[in-house]
């Protein structure tokens, strides 16, 4: 974890939505809407790497995408630098083009197999007219050096590379506007773990070299432990919780963190057969008719009634550790009761018919204590009044 | 003594090319008893997939040399015919492989596919191939199955289909059930609930497994034996305790060390194996992970045969490093300097 945030918030998403629209029909009517961002408000620090995880299909990628405006939000904004860009036009974008780059997950398909790998990278600065021929072939060679490339490599094809060597092209030509942000979306989940961990360690030793400020999607929670300064857990299109990397693995609040930690596998044969494998049953529910009240309810152990009528507000657990669960694990009672809805998260639902059970004591394992059944002890009454209070 | 099933020895694949001859798999010897998962692990190019393949004559082509043999059940598989290969596949020995979205035929429905798998290998009427179609489809978890075995493969997740690959696979009540990465593509919640299904095969069909995976962690969860290959050999093969508390070959460590662990403490860099996998075409001389080893010394220009090095029984590798000194160094490459016990 690198210790490097000097406060400034480089990229700011507030209240987002992006929603995909279905058409049917010879008119093309709107019959649904995917739901594929709802409602996210985020930050992003200047040289801090923000992990961004979940399963797919929970619009993890489709908020990285709108944070470069690869994709124009349906509501919300997203301030880069100072400057909103949720609706700025195409030319008024391009040249902020520049701070913003992307790598992608597949390494086969996002590079062009009939240009040369000097003109892949070499293209950005092209198009954005920076130096000459003769300085920009300079700059690609460069870049060839410092992705762990040759630059003999110059004129070869993509399809001459591995899939690591592909995926280094890849970062290379991220790098070449000299981007203060980079998305990187899953950009090892295709690769060998040995060469995961090859991509891993040169995407740290970039950041340190070029100040640069990371999104890193992806579904492993283990690699992203390992970039990550803060994580970002995000399911059917909700921020569910965001925490400083580390406590999110000693600590999960919500219960779709702990079925997550719990599904990387661990190799060790004697602690796989002992630890407890929460294991999630059936898919993640479809993002055009999302489940009611809690999106995670149908799917969660821990799930009753008040889960599945009030959706969970975003709660700030102190140390920046915010969750939204009305079961909260790992939470001691005193945090309870200083916790306090997270101010940009209030949703517009009050909780009328909540009745939290009692939470989990403070455990350091990820495996925490299972909460006990419905009663109605006053530490409880205590809470759900809060919790209507803070709720306007 | 569990029935042998399998017995692979002196495996050799070798593939004609323009560009020379490339050599696949070179050596590669093991042995599978009913009701074992077999773990075979190694980068991409280190042979696992062609070994499974060749197993089922699926590399077979007039640029393919083979040496060595497979036995199954007393017959070789390198040399039986096609007609009786045939047999084998699916019947005897399923495959189930990497990519569920390539590995179904999108405009045949889940069920007619199935349907199909049983009918080939069994004279069973379309009524009750059927019914055990979606006898299948329930026992590898999809819910509402009579409903769903009309579906398309598109209109299955990613998860579905490889639950309905692996439902095609059992169809005939394969011995052997070879899974071909059967989880990379796969989010790592879909993975758990994929892995589980699989150690429960074990229980309810009395099948064995051939898992064949880069990732370490993967064969910790199911695995009982392991072997690890590189560059078409097995570089080591030990039990499971073997390989994860008492690991000999320094490639082995470096797959145990690139993971990134949530049991132990964030190192501050994650150990990594430098360089790439050798061309199969031009292979080092000596030991083949010499050229990226960290350990290499003089001795490793030769190549260092697969025996037993160690006290245990059945733990063989590859390495010309003393035990004493395994042990001492490869506790800096696997990560954060893991106590290992031995």
């Amino acid at each position: 974890m690198s210790e490097r945030r000097n406060g400034a918030p480089l990229v700011e998403v507030t209240h987002l939505k992006k929603y995909f629209p279905i058409r049917r029909g010879v008119l093309s009517r709107e019959v649904a809407r995917v739901h594929a961002v709802d409602d996210v408000t985020i930050s992003v620090a200047e040289g801090e790497t923000l992990g961004l995880v979940g399963e797919s299909g929970c619009g993890k990628s489709t908020l990285g995408r709108c944070i470069v405006r690869l994709l124009d939000p349906t509501a919300g904004d997203v301030v880069f630098d100072g400057r909103s860009i949720g609706k700025l036009g195409a030319r008024k974008l391009r040249p902020l083009r520049r701070e913003m780059q992307m790598i992608f997950q597949d390494p086969y398909a996002s590079l062009n197999p009939r240009k040369r790998v000097g003109t892949i990278i070499g293209d950005p600065m092209r198009i954005h007219g920076i130096g000459d021929r003769k300085a920009r072939k300079e700059a690609v060679e460069e870049l060839l050096q410092k992705v762990g490339l040759s630059p003999e490599h110059y004129n070869r094809f993509p399809h001459e590379f591995s899939g690591g060597q592909r995926q280094r092209i890849g970062v290379a030509r991220a790098l070449a506007l000299r981007p203060k942000l980079i998305v990187a979306d899953e950009p090892v989940s295709a690769l060998d773990v040995s060469i995961q961990a090859q991509m891993v360690n040169l995407l740290e030793e970039l950041q340190d070299e070029f100040n640069l400020t990371y999104v890193f999607i992806a579904h492993d929670l283990g690699v992203v432990r390992h970039v990550s300064d803060r994580i970002a857990v995000m399911y059917l299109g909700k921020l569910v919780e965001l925490s400083p990397a580390e406590e999110l693995y000693t600590r999960p609040i919500m219960p779709y963190t702990e079925a997550l930690l719990s599904a990387v596998p661990v190799p060790d044969p004697d602690l796989a057969e002992k630890r407890e494998r929460i294991v999630l049953e059936g898919d993640v529910p479809s993002p055009i008719d999302p489940p009611s009240g809690c999106r995670f309810h149908p799917r969660c152990r821990y799930a009753t009634d008040v889960c599945a009528q009030v959706e969970p507000p975003l709660v700030d657990y102190g140390n920046g550790h915010l969750a939204a669960c009305h079961h909260p694990l790992n939470v001691d009672k005193e945090t309870l009761a200083r916790v306090e809805v997270s101010q940009k998260h209030t949703p517009e639902a009050a909780a009328e018919e909540a009745v939290p059970e009692e939470p989990a004591t403070e455990s350091t394992q990820p495996e925490s204590t299972e909460p006990t059944a419905e009663s109605d002890k006053p530490a409880e009454n205590e809470w759900l009044d809060r919790f209507r209070r803070l709720t306007p | 003594m569990a029935e042998r099933l399998l017995e692979v020895k002196g495996l050799k694949v070798r593939f004609a090319t323009e560009d020379g001859t490339v050599h696949a798999v070179d050596g590669v010897d093991f042995e599978l008893d009913r009701g074992k998962v077999l773990g075979i692990v190694g980068e991409s190019g280190s042979g696992k997939s062609v070994t499974a393949m060749t197993i089922l004559g699926l590399t077979r082509d007039k640029n393919t040399r083979f040496e060595g043999e497979a036995i199954y059940k007393g017959q070789n598989l390198i040399e039986l015919s096609e007609s009786d290969l045939r047999n084998v596949r699916g019947n005897e020995i399923a495959m189930i492989f990497q990519d569920p979205m390539t590995s179904l035929n999108p405009v045949y429905t889940v069920g007619d596919q199935i349907v199909e798998a049983i009918r080939t290998h069994e004279g069973t009427s379309k009524r009750d191939a059927k019914r055990r179609a979606v006898e299948l489809l329930r026992q590898v978890g999809i819910p509402n199955a009579p409903h769903r075995v009309n579906d398309y493969p598109h209109q299955f997740s990613g998860g579905m289909r490889q639950r309905a690959m692996i439902a095609m696979a059992l169809s005939c009540n394969p011995d052997v059930l070879i899974a071909d990465e059967p989880t990379t593509a796969l989010d790592v919640t879909i993975q758990a609930q994929i892995l589980e299904l699989l150690a429960n095969l074990r229980a309810d069909f009395d099948s064995s497994v051939i898992l064949i995976t880069h990732d370490l962690g993967v064969v910790a969860e199911v695995a009982d034996e392991i072997i690890v290959m590189y560059a078409g050999r097995v570089v080591e093969r030990g039990s499971k305790r073997q390989i994860f508390y008492d690991p000999q070959h320094p490639y082995t460590w470096g797959l145990l060390g690139s993971i990134p662990r949530l049991d132990r403490p964030k190192p501050k860099k994650l150990h990594s194996i430098e360089g790439t996998p050798p061309s199969l075409i031009n292979l080092p001389r000596g030991c083949k992970f010499r050229p990226r080893c960290p350990h290499a010394f003089e001795k490793c220009q030769e190549e260092p045969d697969l025996q037993r090095r160690v006290e245990d029984p059945g733990h063989l590798d590859r390495c010309w490093l003393s035990v004493e000194e395994k042990r001492r160094l490869r506790d800096a490459t696997i990560a954060g300097g893991a106590q290992v016990v031995a």
